[in-house]
């Protein structure tokens, strides 16, 4: 049986500064925040998603794994290991859903929205990209001053109309956590993409 | 700990060993020293509280329930604020705690002393040198900057609440976007007043959604909560929610187009420092009715002092000839 990954060698510094850049990406929408971690989870987790997920997840939040993650059992070990997250194969139920393979990330209303009283009740995605681009899409909205470029690679062709149609359920919706080698971004829902023209 | 032959490095380091156990706890004699874990809270209980800070940040001016936690402190004193600052305060972090403006009455000085023990973070009186700035009823008055973080203690965060004491029904009323009764209230106070007569936790809409409690501070800091580059963190301990306004967000105070929001202002500067244009606190001088208006943020005053602005009030200063 092969050994499991380790978790943060210091779970309090390193939770907290992982939260930390997930926190100011959260507030600044699109902006590509440093995240550097010490960890060598299994394939197909990667070192950015898997601190974010020993930072945010445990016992209290429902896990739903992409099909790329669920068919590495060594990464269901891993998370249950050193998060005690229950995972579930429901994404509708899941509090975050890990997404290794964003080029095929299901149905955004596949999910859990929110309820129009608790709207914080809504799935957050973390997805792994392998970089984050030069600036496909225009992006405003609180955390934002004026509008800020983003991209992301790679991502389903029909993302910005997602966004767009994620946006449009304000208050409800998605918030979406993206990890790239060294960094961390955020899409919440209440970005807007901005018109052209 | 038992060194046989105390040489003086080794009893010094033993004190300071005796007076960092005195620091943690107070405990009884043959019990082993109480340590926290680093700023109090349990990492679950952070896990939770960071969780309901996300998406209070993803949706600006939505109370978040979150399970507020027991604290050392009664609720009242700022526990809501206490326990959001736990959940992001790092030990790079330079902390700043305000009460009512002061870094130096009661509630400041505790705080303040509760996270340099339970945190060992640094502390600091400067609103330019702090990341992080836990107030209670005010926003200071110098500019915030890109990457603080003010942090408010709440006691009621739900504007609507003493419209509506159901939470089912200020719930849906959230939901719907249905801000009616808020508006009511306003008009009533004109009705009656003459004039809009709210001048503290008066209620702002956060980007063009939520109608939102800024907490217990004077209309007059209002406009200091739009477009800021700070993110703002609430947090109500008792009521257990946590809301949030990234920065550069929307924030407008409610009001109408006959009767426009308008904050306080003073006849006269600040007794102390001559400013203009800052919120001022009544300090009473003796029976005879004497009195002055003062800075109300201390480290502002204290900075403008130093600078060599005077007021009306100013000890006449000993090296003028300097």
């Amino acid at each position: 049986m092969p050994a499991l990954a380790l978790g943060f060698a210091d779970p309090v510094r390193d939770s907290q500064a992982a939260f930390k850049a997930l926190m100011w990406a959260m507030a600044q929408p699109g902006d590509v925040v440093p995240l550097d971690t010490r960890l060598a989870p299994p394939a197909p987790l990667t070192p950015e998603m898997a601190a974010s997920a020993l930072a945010l997840i445990d016992y209290e939040t429902p896990v739903w794994l992409d099909p790329a993650l669920a068919a590495a059992p060594e990464t269901a070990d891993f998370l249950r290991f050193h998060t005690g997250a229950p995972l579930t194969g429901d994404p509708a139920a899941a509090r975050f859903a890990l997404v290794a393979d964003p080029a095929a990330l299901p149905a955004f209303d596949s999910f859990a929205q929110g309820e129009p009283d608790y709207p914080d009740r809504s799935t957050t995605l973390i997805l792994a990209v392998e970089r984050f681009d030069a600036a496909p899409l225009v992006l405003e909205g609180p955390g934002i001053k004026g509008w800020r470029g983003f991209g992301a690679h790679p991502l389903p062709a029909d993302f910005a109309a997602r966004l767009a149609a994620n946006r449009a359920l304000f208050p409800l919706g998605l918030d979406l956590i993206l990890t790239a080698p060294g960094a961390v971004a955020a899409l919440p829902r209440s970005v807007r993409l901005q018109d052209e023209g | 700990m038992n060194a046989q032959t105390p040489t003086p490095q080794a009893e010094s380091r033993q004190a300071e060993a005796r007076q960092a156990e005195t620091r943690q706890a107070k405990t009884p004699a043959g019990m082993p020293a109480i340590t926290y874990n680093f700023a109090y809270l349990d990492e679950q209980t952070k896990r939770m509280i960071r969780r309901a800070i996300l998406k209070a940040i993803a949706i600006p001016g939505y109370q978040v329930p979150f399970a507020s936690r027991e604290m050392p402190m009664p609720y009242g004193w700022g526990t809501g604020g206490v326990q959001v600052t736990a959940a992001i305060l790092g030990p790079d972090d330079v902390l700043k705690v305000i009460d009512q403006g002061s870094d130096d009455t009661t509630n400041a000085v505790a705080i303040r002393g509760f996270f340099e023990t339970t945190a060992g973070v640094a502390t600091t009186t400067r609103t330019q040198d702090a990341t992080i700035i836990q107030t209670r009823h005010r926003i200071p008055e110098g500019a915030l900057q890109a990457g603080q973080v003010l942090v408010y203690q709440v006691p009621i965060p739900e504007p609507l609440r003493f419209l509506e004491p159901r939470e089912t029904e200020t719930r849906k009323l959230h939901g719907l976007a249905d801000y009616g009764l808020m508006h009511v209230k306003l008009y009533e106070d004109i009705a009656r007043h003459g004039h809009i007569a709210t001048t503290y936790a008066y209620p702002v809409e956060v980007a063009g959604r939520y109608v939102m409690d800024p907490s217990p501070i004077p209309k007059f800091d209002n406009p200091k909560m739009d477009d800021s580059p700070a993110l703002q963190l609430f947090g109500a301990g008792r009521e257990k929610r946590i809301y949030a306004i990234p920065p550069h967000t929307k924030v407008v105070p409610l009001d109408f187009e006959d009767h426009p929001f308008r904050v306080q202002h003073f006849a006269k500067p600040c007794a102390l420092c001559g400013a203009h244009g800052v919120y001022l606190d009544e300090v009473i001088l003796d029976d005879r009715g004497g009195r002055m208006f003062v800075c109300s943020d201390t480290d502002y005053c204290n900075t403008r002092q130093a600078e060599g602005h005077t007021g009306e009030m100013s000890a006449p200063a000993p090296e003028a000839a300097e």
